[in-house]
Formats: structure tokens, C-alpha cells, sequence
């Protein structure tokens, strides 16, 4: 579901950041629930094993999710904000090389081709 | 060492404010919090600074987390509930300062 802010109050000295959203005024929630996919657990496991393994605290993703820009946010759920965290963050902590992980999204998406699935090769900013 | 630990500054039922001023980069003291004042229920705990955690950073020193209850009616300036209506929070002993009173912002 699509959020739609209805203002973008400041108030004290700082910015609000985009995740800090008490008091604005949106839509509704969508308070549906439904079945956890199978690649929202695998999301969740990889940042389990990157985090169990001192890669990285949750604290840094956190942060990497809060640095995108308000549209990004609002307009990708939530795993999907996990996933692009957790590749930043294993760019930034020098763990894997940023063409290593696309040369490798790309051939992952060449297979899956070959298997007859549609791929959106649209590049994760 | 446990001498370097710096004594609590606040305890159970003392009125806080907690600081309206500008943070950068990751923090967990909400917007709508800041600048309003409360009344200590308890300690949460002593944890790790998340706002050094965020960047590979030890997190060292911990500091005191503070459960602090808010009327509702000093967070919302436009507020129509009730006076009894509350709100509790965790915010960090350094975000925190003396408030005489329960005071609005």
C-alpha cells in the first residue's frame, strides 16, 4: 500500500530523519497480515547470520534504512528495505566488492530466465 | 571498571525534559518527543550507545536507559483526549535534563 504524508512538519533543531514519523499524519494502516514468503525468511536468516557473526549490529541497519530518501522508503516494503541494507552494508564493511554482487545478480537472473520465470532486471539503487 | 561508571543521575519519579536540540546521523530519540517533559518510572537498563553502534563503532561508554511516562497532552499541542491519557518511552540518560515541572514544551 501506497503511504501518503500528508505534511512533513520540522520541528526542533534537527531534521527528522524519514523513519521518525510519530505525530505526522498519514492513510490509513494497513494492518493486513499475511503468511511470511519464503524469501522473507531467507532475509531475515542472512541478516541473523551477518549479525551473529559481528559483520554488522542491527544498529547499522537500521541506520542504513534510515538514510534513504523519504519516496524510497515509503515506496518498498519492508524486506526489501532489509535486503538493500544488508547490501550496502556488506559494500561498506568491504565483505563483498559492489560489481562482484551484480555480476552475480545478473547470472542469477540468466538461470532463472532459462527456467521460463520472468525476471525484472530493473538495478536495486 | 566498574569506578569509571558515572553515577545515576535520575531516579524514579523525577520530572525530565528531554533536549530539543539537532541530531546526526542514527538516533533513537524520537522528533515528537523532544523538548517535552515526563516523570521517570524506572531504569530500562545500561546498554551500548546505538547512535556509535549504527557505524561499526564499540558503543562504548553505555549509557542509562529511562522508561518515561508522558501525558499525552504535553506531546500533542492540538491533543482532545483526556488529561489521564499516557504515553511511556525509553530515552537515553544523556538526551534527558531537570524539569521543574510537568510542564508543556
Amino acid at each position: 500500500m501506497k503511504l501518503e504524508r500528508s505534511n512533513s512538519e520540522r520541528r526542533g533543531g534537527g531534521g527528522r530523519v524519514v523513519n521518525d514519523v510519530g505525530g505526522l499524519d498519514f492513510n490509513a494502516i494497513d494492518q493486513s497480515e499475511h503468511e511470511l514468503t519464503f524469501y522473507e525468511k531467507r532475509v531475515d536468516a542472512m541478516l541473523m547470520v551477518l549479525v551473529g557473526n559481528s559483520v554488522f549490529r542491527v544498529d547499522a541497519l537500521r541506520r542504513a534504512i534510515e538514510s534513504y530518501a523519504e519516496q524510497e522508503y515509503d515506496g518498498i516494503p519492508y524486506y526489501d528495505r532489509w535486503m538493500k541494507a544488508i547490501r550496502d552494508l556488506l559494500i561498506e564493511q568491504e565483505v563483498l566488492d559492489a560489481d562482484a554482487i551484480e555480476v552475480r545478480i545478473s547470472e542469477v537472473c540468466d538461470r532463472l530466465e532459462k527456467e521460463g520465470l520472468e525476471v525484472d532486471r530493473a538495478p536495486v539503487v | 571498571m566498574l569506578n569509571s561508571i558515572p553515577p545515576q543521575r535520575f531516579k524514579a519519579g523525577d520530572h525530565v525534559r528531554v533536549l530539543d536540540r539537532p541530531s546526526i546521523g542514527h538516533c533513537r530519540t524520537p522528533v515528537y518527543l523532544r523538548g517535552r517533559s515526563g516523570i521517570i518510572i524506572g531504569v530500562a537498563g545500561r546498554y551500548l550507545d546505538p547512535e556509535k553502534l549504527a557505524y561499526h563503532k564499540p558503543g562504548m561508554p553505555a549509557h542509562l536507559l529511562y522508561r518515561i511516562r508522558f501525558r499525552q497532552v504535553n506531546i500533542w499541542d492540538t491533543y482532545t483526549g483526556t488529561d489521564a491519557d499516557d504515553l511511556e518511552a525509553d530515552i537515553f540518560e544523556y538526551w534527558l535534563e531537570n524539569a521543574t515541572k510537568e510542564n508543556k514544551k
